[in-house]
């Protein structure tokens, strides 16, 4: 296996003790982003020139003793919805091209304070607004596993450069599943943390009640590590929380072992009968079951009939809030403005005619509908109400159960434009990731196999608020007693 | 004459108060809220919407809402919360005010003011807290290139939405001076008006006479001081008044008051109207209020206009006109007492601060806290006439040199032998002097003629250079000319 298809921690435990530099890691890294990025086009923004620099400055560090961060120095990737300073940041919009932030994101800030070696940042739907990473600016990523097939999104550019050895590890987003579909459909892991966990400053906002960060990483331990570090409360967002941040990566110091011995781990009783699961989805997920059972956990029917209307409830609510936060792209300030417009109304109009893609479009017409005099209490606060309701089930459910589990994903990778003319079967692909983010719950999908024609599949765990460390312990021990998480994709 | 053009209206008025609070920094990110710096200095990333900010909630802001709602006994809500309300306009660079809508922080309180001498209760439908807009600049010949200035974006503002229970425009100056005195006495706001820290949308209908049900009504909007407020209100009803005498239904709509033409003009039709679009804001959690810390607030509540006013009538006799015109302003108020305290006349204190201190204050557009003198001056200038030294023509010129330079008044009038001549042998001898001068004057009064008794204490006056206590010469020269 290539340096860059390596774990972060591995890498890491091998550059303390000398049998190889940082600098090979990142040399690694980049060779692997000339040979197959013109295929997956992960990348908005790649700027090799600095990597190796930074990279050998950990080296000197590591020389003169000091004690290293794991992920100072190694190549790691961002979704391009995260502010950096001075570099361009464009939330896979036109409407942004060119927009380079006066300020870091708070997450931003936690990996350099450990010594983050940016490698780029990662293509993404516009505005994160879509399971495909079709919907960007800047063309689509493809899947390493099989071109023709999207990688899912929206931090679809973060899935596939990790999966690809194009980035040993990365930040995205997650309002309805943006972190873990894609994962799924990449074989990485992907973690979506509780609401709040995570300072969303800087961060740029799609549906602000469901945004929220989170690491996509090779395994379970990378993706420990990079919670770890940006975790924690943040004075500059109101929705943080305060509660202490546990360590997370230092959990699994001692092995996963036992970790699911006589858990009870929840199924959920409406989703097994879906008619839009595919049966190769729910093949792998019973499998995936046994699994679970067989490292003891007790597998335990729980009932959230509020789950039928999550997808309903989520397409009003996002949209709702994305109508009101993609109000300030208007041209005035930063960003694109068209120069032909004869007075403020029509900039305004022509800036966000041009400037917007189809589905962001959609979605804040939809939201700004939804919002209308007259049609608020139908919608808005009928969707709030259901809300309420489902974390309710949610917290019932977890009275019973210590986890629950279900697939990702009810379908496995699609083709690149299979869905595209059909946005509301694109949205059912979420149907088993947006419940978290209703709940504010967090989540986790890890490599739970694949299909017979070589798809990645995802596992994945839900937990109650801020209780990331039963996630990470249970996906440890599944992803020490199963064999996906080492397989790497086959490119060019 | 039709009976339409005879038919009596009255005028129903409902005032919104926007009132910028004097907080050091701004109600969502930690920029100055300084005056006059300039343009775009204190704008940062918050402040000018950049992608991807956050909002935190500056905590003196609930503090000085709670303090206003407590003072117009509003119902505090222990659980408020902000709301986004969604507009387009380049001074807004978020395109969404952050405001409150259906759950504000304070509710259902009142206010009293004086109508023609009686006390009358105006209702507080609602206090709520929201940010300012920036500004935008015109500039060029033909104002062809405009600017936007985001300093004032984002500063705290106070909403006092009152309920239509006023009825004229005095009724409407008279309230909106109560909420100046009640703003500037809490010092939530500095309420300075000449730097648009408060200002007024009008709602106005008319109905006929003795009727309950609320005729259509018209916003007037940008009424940003007490004048106008009579003023646009004034012209609001008149011009309502003509429509419906003509027979013309009254259109609902918002109207915009030029204080240079002094007239009101349509700034959009109800059709027009913005839809906001008004919900929760995600960004920002429930603003929680202990029980606690309100009672805590409520502890440390400075002695209120009224209840200040109605000490002064009573421990210190004034009258109620005088009381209520002192206490309109905290620091006069605060300045009266403490002459007061040096000593000084209540009544002669009063008239004293009320007359060419506030004429003085007025003309220099200034206020008693930049004063030259202490309280103390003015109580020692008061006791220089109440014993005599000096006159009350005299005092003028002393009170001015106080004025001017704080120069103590009893030094001034030594310096200057100011003090009156009320010696009785040194008088006789000017009037003396006076009589012998004038023999035909003298024949002339003693013949009936009694006009001319002004023209020897006019001349005994100049002889002592205006020195001598008047009260003394009349008696001495009535006595002298018997």
């Amino acid at each position: 296996m290539e340096l860059c298809d390596t774990p972060l921690h591995l890498l890491h435990e091998r550059r303390v003790k000398r049998e190889i530099s940082t600098e090979e890691i990142a040399r690694s890294v980049l060779e692997r982003i000339e040979s197959v990025e013109a295929t997956v086009n992960a990348f908005i923004t790649y700027d090799p020139g600095p990597v190796l620099d930074r990279a050998r400055q950990a080296d000197g560090q590591l020389a003169k003793g000091e004690n290293l961060s794991p992920i100072a120095g190694m190549p790691i990737a961002l979704k391009d919805i995260f502010c950096t300073k001075g570099v361009e940041t464009t939330c896979g919009s036109r409407i942004l091209k060119g927009f380079v932030p006066p300020y870091d994101a708070a997450v931003v800030e936690k990996l350099a304070a450990q010594g983050l070696n940016l490698v780029g940042k990662t293509n993404m739907d516009e505005f994160a607004m879509g399971s495909s990473t079709e919907n960007s600016a800047f063309g689509p990523t493809r899947n390493p596993w099989n071109p023709q097939c999207v990688p899912g999104g929206s931090s679809g550019g973060m899935a596939a450069a990790v999966a690809a050895g194009e980035a040993l590890a990365g930040i995205g987003s997650d309002t309805g599943g943006s972190i873990r579909q894609p994962a799924a459909f990449t074989s990485v892991v992907g973690l979506k943390p509780t609401y709040g966990r995570v300072s969303r400053y800087g961060m740029i906002a799609f549906a602000s009640s469901l945004d929220q960060g989170g690491p996509l990483a090779r395994d379970v331990t990378d993706a420990a590590i990079l919670l770890e570090i940006i975790s924690g409360a943040d004075a500059r967002d109101a929705t943080s929380s305060s509660r202490p941040v546990p360590e997370y990566a230092r959990l699994l110091k001692t092995g996963a072992e036992g970790a699911l011995k006589q858990r009870k781990v929840g199924l959920i009783r409406e989703i097994a009968g879906r008619s839009d699961l595919h049966p190769e989805v729910a093949a792998q997920f019973a499998e995936n079951l046994q699994t679970l059972a067989s490292l003891g956990a007790e597998i335990v029917e729980v009932s959230l009939p509020g789950l039928e209307h999550a997808i309903a409830v989520y397409y009003i609510l996002a949209p709702c809030e994305a109508s009101s936060n993609l109000g300030r792209y208007d041209g005035v300030r930063y960003g694109l403005r068209t120069d032909h417009s004869e007075n403020l109304e029509r900039m305004y109009k022509n800036t966000r005619q041009e400037g917007f893609g189809a589905e962001v479009k959609r979605r804040i017409m939809l939201g700004t509908f939804a919002l209308s005099a007259g049609y608020y209490d139908a919608y808005y606060n009928k969707a709030m109400k259901i809300r309420e309701l489902l974390r309710r089930e949610f917290a019932a459910a977890f009275d019973q159960v210590h986890l629950i589990a279900l697939p990702t994903s009810p379908i496995p990778a699609f083709r690149l434009g299979e869905k595209l003319d059909n946005p509301l079967q694109m949205y059912l692909v979420d149907a088993f990731t947006l419940p978290a983010n209703l709940a504010g719950i967090p989540g986790i999908s890890i490599p739970g196999g694949f299909t017979p024609g070589g798809l990645p599949l995802g596992l994945q765990l839900l937990a109650p608020h801020f209780e990331e460390q039963r996630l990470i312990l249970a996906a440890k021990a599944f992803e020490d007693a199963t064999p996906y998480h080492l397989e790497r994709p086959q490119l060019g | 004459m039709s009976g339409q053009s005879q038919m009596e209206f009255e005028t129903v008025i409902g005032l919104e108060i926007h009132t910028q609070l004097a907080t050091q920094s701004k109600m969502f990110c930690r920029c100055s809220t300084e005056f006059a710096a300039p343009p775009n200095a204190n704008a940062c990333p918050v402040c000018m919407g950049l992608p991807g900010v956050l909002p935190v909630l500056n905590h003196r802001v609930v503090e000085f809402a709670v303090r206003l709602g407590l003072a117009t006994h509003c119902k505090i809500r222990l659980d408020s919360q902000f709301a986004r309300k969604n507009y387009f306009y380049p001074d807004l660079p978020k395109a969404y005010q952050i405001s409150q809508f259906d759950r504000p922080i304070c509710e259902n309180g009142w206010v009293e003011i004086q109508v023609d001498g009686n006390p009358k209760r105006i209702g507080i439908t609602r206090i709520h807290m929201e940010e300012d807009a920036g500004k935008l600049v015109h500039e060029g010949a033909d104002r062809r290139a405009t600017y936007v200035d985001l300093n004032r974006a984002g500063v705290p503002l106070l909403e006092i939405v009152s309920e239509p229970d006023l009825s004229s425009p005095d009724e409407a100056k008279t309230y909106m001076e109560k909420i100046h005195s009640l703003v500037t006495y809490l010092e939530v706001s500095n309420g300075d008006m000449e730097k648009g820290n408060m200002r007024a949308d009008a709602n106005i209908s008319l109905r006929p006479a003795g009727t309950r049900e609320l005729g259509t009504r018209t916003e007037t909007k940008n009424i940003n001081s007490f004048r106008f407020v009579r003023e646009a209100l004034a012209y609001e009803i008149e011009r309502q008044r003509e429509e419906l005498l003509a027979g013309r239904p009254i259109v609902q709509e918002t109207r915009l008051w030029n204080p240079a033409s002094k007239s009101t003009f349509v700034m959009r039709s109800k059709e027009e109207a913005h839809d906001y679009r008004y919900f929760p804001e995600p960004d920002l959690p429930l603003v929680t209020i202990e029980a606690s810390w309100l009672k805590e607030i409520e502890a440390t509540l400075p002695e209120l206009p009224d209840a200040k006013a109605q000490r002064f009538r009573e421990q210190l006799g004034l009258s109620a006109h005088d009381a209520d015109l002192l206490v309109a302003d905290r620091r006069t108020a605060e300045f009266f007492e403490a002459v007061v305290q040096e000593g000084a006349d209540p009544k002669r204190a009063a008239n004293w601060v009320m007359g060419d201190l506030a004429a003085k204050l007025n003309e220099d557009k200034t206020t008693v806290t930049d004063l030259k003198f202490a309280a103390g001056g003015l109580a020692e200038l008061i006791a220089l006439i109440g014993e005599g030294t000096i006159s009350g023509r005299m005092a003028k010129t002393v009170f001015d040199a106080l004025y001017e330079t704080g120069q103590s008044p009893r030094n001034f009038v030594r310096e200057k032998g100011l003090s009156q001549e009320s010696d009785t042998g040194a008088l006789e001898e000017m009037i003396d002097q006076v009589l012998s001068d004038n023999p035909h004057q003298v024949a002339q009064y003693r013949g009936g003629k009694q006009k001319v008794f002004g023209f020897f204490v006019g001349q005994v006056m100049k002889a002592s250079g205006g020195r001598a206590n008047p009260a003394i010469v009349n008696g001495l020269l009535k006595k002298k000319l018997a």
